[in-house]
């Protein structure tokens, strides 16, 4: 028999979306028929998700691409010798040499789509745990500068610089602290927290354990959002082999430092990602907002000094710790330092994760990247940063990907999704749409948030029905939704209505079909 | 019984499919499974969903009881979050992603397509118990929208011919991952 050949099939969510376990078992299957030893490894996506399910082959060479497969060009792949990376009309050449994988500054997801996500083996091979190894040998406060020197801001949307957070964590007395990760990815459009758990989890375990240990803490939590059942069971799996390796418990790594972690689901409410209605959450209870003061870094799980970060927070911190923090801050423009993980979606050709660091444009990444819409109809619109994000125009798009530079074109870059949309799209439905989310998705603690969104469902029906006199309470309720909510939900709520109004006008201004006088005549 | 942790994914999310109708001392063994945890509401609850379908409101007190919290709590809670349900849901559980990215790839004409060809209504159970289609918001594969999670399966690119046939009762290769 020849020699085992390593066939890459992805079992991220995205991959299995479109067929990929049904590759694995027709290249399984195949593979014995013909009598070849493969070894199928499941790693996690690459990330270039127009080309999945991505089959990769490891060669002398490299690994070569071959995407999309299904299971009917699998016999043909055989046929063609694709064990060698030969020739087919699948073959995408070298996979790291792809223009859009070659282009990017891959530090947060080094790993991901390379290795497989649950061998503690390959972790290490690849650089795993070198962060955490050397965090165990210095003092909290060198661990928090460290962290503070690489210029980390949070990826959940606010950009609250992470070193800071942990200082006063650190500063914080008390019996217990704890850790809490941020994996409610609530945000349309986005999926790298979820890419990460699936594809390179134990990064996220490493990053929670450095913070751990630099604060104090021996619990975290990562609340993951229920929608994410594929993620899930790949953080139980990492958690019981991180767990067995000793790399959590009470001497983590075979330090003195104890550290451990639980998975909780959050329940389908999109406030909580926010970060008190977490905790609530976590506790048990409904989830409504709660006031700052107090800081959950200084009163927050149980009452406890807390560190709520996101996903790609935390799962950055073990490449700051392994290579320095000046190494991580030499990416990036003014005070967005670093990389940011982009999640380029909707109407797209060529979507999917595109680490790149803080600057690049957003033109960029729809034309170079994304290659245009995916229905082939002209651009009109991109909505960055989620539900809560602006809708920005053509005449937009050469905003640097940048927190400064987005919020001075009334924009935000928040974690990092893009959804593009085509010339179909009616920007008033989708302001509409931003008042019902809210309306259905608020905690309703405050009147302007709970009311003002009905409210803006209500008068955007008036005015999609042609009464353009109601546009100027749709002004007043965002300004009052600006001014006087108490969280970012019923607070940037605005933000995509108001861009909605200001760069798309037309579709605001419709006289209602059925009044033109063709339209009369035909009725 | 050991969910909802060490369920796998095939079993996970169908919340529905041949589940066994409620028990109070079946739910009450659950809740007792669960109550030892740190803010326990949310495990029991998803794990009482996972074995009935639904939350039934006969869970109040037990759940109140175990926690030592007020009745009024906990109803408050399974009041809160969208994905617990009150009664019990369909043979096959279809969520459905009307959230932008999808929005952009046409989810919206599929909940028409829904409603126009097969009678099926949205956050709905058919009549004859057999379907739910739920609507969330974002599951994650916003590049290869619209996205559906169908019996606990993600599934891209929803199309017609996809929802025709978890209509029509028949499976489809694409709903298998
Ligand atoms: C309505 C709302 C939803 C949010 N959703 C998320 C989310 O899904 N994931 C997340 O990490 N942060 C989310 N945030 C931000 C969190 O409140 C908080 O800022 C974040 O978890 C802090 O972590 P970071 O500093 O690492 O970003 C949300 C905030 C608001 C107001
Ligand atoms: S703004 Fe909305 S979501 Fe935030 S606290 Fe007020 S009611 Fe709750
Ligand atoms: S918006 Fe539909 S999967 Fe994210």
């Amino acid at each position: 028999m020849s020699p085992s050949i390593k066939i890459y099939v992805p079992r991220d969510a995205a991959a299995l979306s479109v067929g990929a376990n049904r590759v694995a078992t027709a290249l399984a299957n195949e593979a014995k028929k013909r009598g070849q030893a493969v070894e199928i490894i499941r790693n996690g996506s690459r990330g270039m998700l127009w080309l999945e399910p991505l089959v990769e082959v490891e060669t002398a060479k490299g690994r070569v691409a071959f995407g999309p497969v299904a299971p009917k060009d699998v016999a043909s792949l055989f046929e063609a010798n694709f064990l060698t990376g030969s020739a087919h009309p699948l073959n995408l050449g070298l996979t790291e040499e792809i223009p859009f994988f070659k282009n990017q500054e891959r530090l947060t997801f080094a790993r991901v789509g390379v290795i497989d996500p649950l061998s503690v083996d390959d972790y290490i091979a690849h650089g795993g745990f070198v962060g955490l190894k050397k965090a165990v040998t210095m003092t909290g406060a060198a661990i928090v500068q460290e962290v503070a020197d690489s210029g980390l801001r949070g990826r959940g949307g606010a950009g609250f610089p992470t070193g800071i957070k942990w200082k006063t964590v650190l500063g914080a007395e008390a019996d217990q602290k704890y850790i809490v990760c941020n994996a409610d990815e609530g945000d349309s459009g986005t999926f790298a927290d979820r890419m990460l758990m699936e594809g390179d989890p134990y990064t996220l375990i490493e990053g929670m354990a450095i913070a751990g240990v630099a604060v104090g803490a021996t619990k975290g939590f990562i609340y993951l959002r229920s929608e994410y059942p594929h993620a899930y069971q790949t953080l139980l799996e990492a958690i019981r082999t991180a767990r067995a390796a000793r790399w959590l418990g009470p001497a983590i790594g075979g330090s003195s430092y104890a550290f451990d972690l639980e998975v909780r689901l959050g329940a389908g409410a999109y406030i909580c990602g926010e970060e008190t209605s977490l905790l609530e959450s976590l506790e048990g209870k409904r989830a409504i907002v709660r006031a700052k003061p107090p800081l959950p870094a200084l009163k927050g799980l149980f009452g406890k000094p807390t560190i709520v970060n996101n996903v790609m927070s935390l799962a950055t911190i073990p490449w700051i710790m392994a290579n320095g923090a000046k190494a991580y801050a030499d990416f990036g423009m003014g005070r967005s330092r670093g990389t940011l993980p982009i999640q380029l979606a909707g109407n797209i050709k060529q979507g999917g994760l595109i680490e790149k660091a803080f600057g690049v444009r957003l033109r960029e990444i729809i034309q170079t990247y994304g290659g245009g819409t995916h229905s082939g109809r002209s651009f009109r619109a991109v909505q960055v940063g989620g539900p809560l994000g602006a809708y920005f125009p053509e005449s937009l798009l050469d905003t640097p990907m940048d927190y400064e530079a987005m919020a001075a074109k009334k924009g935000l870059l928040g974690h990092g999704g893009m959804v593009v949309f085509d010339d179909t799209v009616d920007l008033a439905q989708q302001a509409r749409f931003a008042f019902e989310f809210c309306a259905k998705e608020s905690c309703g603690k405050c009147t302007p948030c709970r009311i003002g969104a009905t409210r803006g469902v209500e008068t955007m029906d008036k005015v999609i029905a042609g009464d353009t006199s109601k546009l100027a309470l749709i002004d007043d309720l965002c300004h009052l939704m600006t001014d006087a909510s108490l969280c970012a939900m019923g607070g940037l709520t605005p933000v995509p209505v108001m861009s909605a109004m200001t760069h798309f006008p037309d579709d605001f201004n419709r006289a209602p079909k059925r009044m033109t006088p063709e339209n009369l005549a035909a009725e | 019984m050991t969910v909802p942790n060490g369920q796998n994914n095939a079993e996970w999310h169908k919340k529905g499919v041949g589940l066994m109708s409620w028990d109070d001392a079946v739910a009450s063994s659950i809740v007792n499974e669960y109550k030892h945890l740190a803010g326990a509401t949310l495990p029991i609850l998803h794990a009482l969903q996972e074995n009935f379908g639904y939350v039934d409101k006969r869970a109040v007190p037990l759940i109140a009881d175990a926690l030592n919290m007020s009745k009024a709590e906990i109803f408050g809670a399974i009041t809160f979050y969208h994905d617990f349900r009150h009664e019990p849901a369909g043979q096959t559980v279809v969520k459905l992603c009307r959230a932008e990215a999808c929005q952009s790839m046409g989810c919206e004409s599929l909940v028409t397509h829904l409603k126009d060809a097969h009678g099926v209504e949205i956050n709905a159970t058919t009549p004859d118990g057999r379907l739910t289609v739920e609507t969330v918001y974002c599951l994650g594969n916003c590049a290869l929208g619209p996205a559906a999670l169908i019996n606990g399966a993600l599934v891209g690119r929803v199309d017609e011919e996809v929802l025709d046939a978890v209509c029509k009762g028949q499976s489809h290769d694409r709903m298998a991952g």
